[in-house]
């Protein structure tokens, strides 16, 4: 197991690489003259010259990328055009709040889908069920930053429950956290349901009744634990909508995490914070994955042995 | 178990007996299950009639009086019988700012998914037809481009191009070839070694006629489940890149652009935050209800 994480972790860096060289392809295309937005408008085209002798920018573009890649390694992504802070410091500053955020809306969604999904899939082709369906099918047609708004008016403005925006406490929390997770839930929802429904139909949960197991026992132990191999890969691949209802959230309830870093960085041009810090994120995005997969193991001892026999 | 068992059971093979079978072709099987599905009908019709709404409120709207212009009069006005849906803070109609807005989100929706549809179906088949180089080619490319959150290729692509349609039809279909990409080459690794392709082989045909006469065609059903799923998504995709700022840039009435306007006046004007997000969720709706009816018919087993 610890090799499988090993070499998954080595097979990790070409693709880091790939992807930055991507990015920072794209954003040098594109960032505009860096040298401009620093330096005040009535600089000379000397100043100008040495300002980008200094930066690095007269450098060939492997030589600028290597040495941005070098910077990845050791914490040194460069610092803000606008605030001139560390963007790595910045990022990891910031990852706190996206991980609290993103953590707390795949708690709420799971707290809420596998009951759900589990009660629509017992009771299956009863109003119950249809309720349940419909609500589901609602939450995945929803733009979560509309429902973002839409709780916003309800419990902010209207009952005056709950903070609109910030980020000091607990209570400014909850809002962004539904809004992303609710959104989730709905498609966890789905996908427990018909697992479930799945498993159900199985002979061994006949064999489990048959032996005279609780309900409960059966449901939980037999069929639960084996429909919860599509429902963890249902949560794991939507780590990235994680990450994007997270952007949005933010945004609506200007909760400083890194969505909200980036999207204010696009907005002000600023070149290396957009260009870290989405380099960064997928370098997450891969451990994030990686973790999916080990929990993976967790939950199907067949997955585990094969990890083990790969090596 | 032996090979001379007698088949005593088995109805003798009769002109009759064919005819049951050869009745309904695929498609009409398939249509005739769909229709039986009331959601699939009503998210149907709604389809159509929005088609309807967003080629007719080119005629009878003017762009630049009532959909981007200024009516002072009319700013902030309530919903009410002269403007079902409000006005906006430039006492713009909201109702026909949406109605405007269909063209917008019908547009990126479906053109961004039919672009994705071609690029993702021709790698994906290609991959999973050849398997070995190729195959590892394009779904490591695959892999790189799925990991990135596809709000970050559209900050890429829109650093790049510039806020516009055209490059958030690129960066949206992107993701949608991703993922056609995905399920066009599972489809076709599942039909490739059946033997009708050995036949189509062993008639001479070269191997581009095989894959599109006879690999493709046996891969639709998930594949247009699929199309009709992802335009709803990219719907709401589009509509989330233009709220933030990195889609279609105001004034234009897309619909994501109407709600990040919206926002700011959500105190005093709350109905330009919600008859928006309302046409966004409707809309998407009615594309499930019809993807998942597709799904239903298309494969009855999965519908137990």
């Amino acid at each position: 197991m610890i090799r499988y994480i090993l070499k998954r972790l080595v097979l990790m860096i070409p693709t880091i690489l790939l992807t930055s060289l991507l990015i920072f392809w794209a954003m040098s295309l594109t960032g505009g003259d860096p040298v401009q937005t620093i330096l005040p408008e009535n600089a000379t085209v000397e100043q100008q010259e040495a300002l980008r002798e200094e930066m690095g920018l007269n450098d060939p573009f492997f030589v600028q990328y290597f040495r941005y890649v070098g910077g990845i390694v050791t914490g040194n992504m460069g610092t803000s055009y606008v605030t001139g802070l560390d963007v790595f410091d910045t990022f990891m500053h910031r990852l706190p709040m996206t991980l609290a955020l993103g953590g707390t809306a795949v708690i709420i969604s799971v707290l809420i889908s596998i009951p759900l999904g589990i009660w629509t899939a017992l009771n299956q082709n009863t109003w119950k069920d249809t309720l349940g369906m419909v609500l589901a099918l609602f939450g995945v047609s929803m733009p979560n930053f509309w429902l973002g708004l839409m709780l916003i008016l309800i419990f902010s403005l209207g009952l005056g429950w709950l903070p609109s925006g910030g980020s000091d406490g607990i209570q400014y929390l909850i809002l962004p956290a539904l809004t992303v997770g609710l959104g989730l839930a709905a498609l966890i929802t789905r996908t427990t349901r018909s697992s479930m429904l799945d498993v159900i139909r199985q002979d061994y949960m006949t064999t489990a009744k048959a032996k005279g197991a609780s309900f409960k026992r059966v449901i939980y132990r037999h069929g639960l634990r084996n429909a919860m191999i599509p429902i963890v890969t249902a949560i794991g691949m939507q780590f990235s909508l994680v990450m994007t209802g997270s952007a949005l959230a933010e945004t609506v309830f200007s909760w400083p995490g890194i969505g909200l870093l980036v999207v204010n960085s696009i907005n002000k041009r600023d070149t290396p914070t957009v260009t870290g810090s989405i380099i960064l994120c997928c370098i997450l995005m891969a451990l994030i994955n990686l973790i999916v997969d080990i929990v993976y193991a967790y939950c199907d001892p067949r997955i585990k042995a094969q990890y083990s026999r790969k090596g | 178990m032996s090979k001379n068992v007698e088949h005593v059971n088995e109805p003798e093979v009769t002109a009759e007996n064919l005819k049951q079978f050869k009745g309904r072709s695929m498609a009409q099987e398939t249509v005739r299950r769909l229709m039986k599905n009331k959601g699939a009908i009503v998210g149907m019709i709604f389809l159509i009639c929005l088609v309807i709404i967003a080629v007719v409120s080119g005629f009878i709207f003017d762009y630049d009086t009532q959909i981007i212009g200024l009516n002072p009069t009319e700013i902030y006005a309530k919903p009410g019988l002269a403007h079902p849906f409000g006005c906006d803070n430039m006492g713009r109609d909201i109702l026909a700012r949406i109605m405007y807005g269909a063209r917008y989100s019908l547009t990126i929706g479906i053109g961004s998914v039919l672009i994705g549809l071609c690029i993702g179906l021709i790698l994906g088949s290609l991959a999973g037809f050849y398997g070995g180089f190729i195959d590892n080619l394009v779904m490591r490319a695959n892999d790189i481009l799925y990991s990135i959150p596809n709000i970050m290729i559209a900050v890429v692509v829109v650093s790049i191009f510039g806020t516009s349609v055209a490059s958030l039809l690129l960066s949206l279909c992107v993701t949608a070839a991703t993922s056609f990409a995905r399920i066009s080459r599972a489809a076709v690794m599942q039909v490739r070694g059946q033997e009708f392709v050995e036949s189509a082989y062993a008639m001479g045909l070269p191997t581009w006629k095989v894959i599109l006469r006879h690999i493709i065609p046996n891969c639709l059903s998930p594949i247009i489940v699929q199309v009709t799923l992802a335009v709803g998504n990219n719907i709401i995709a589009a509509s989330s890149l233009s709220f933030l700022g990195v889609g279609i840039p105001v004034p234009i009435p897309e619909w994501g652009a109407m709600l990040s306007d919206g926002r700011t006046y959500i105190r005093s004007a709350p109905w330009m935050c919600v008859f928006p997000g309302l046409a966004i969720m409707v809309t998407v709706l009615a594309l499930n209800l019809m993807g998942d009816g597709l799904r239903d018919a298309l494969d009855p087993k999965l519908k137990k």
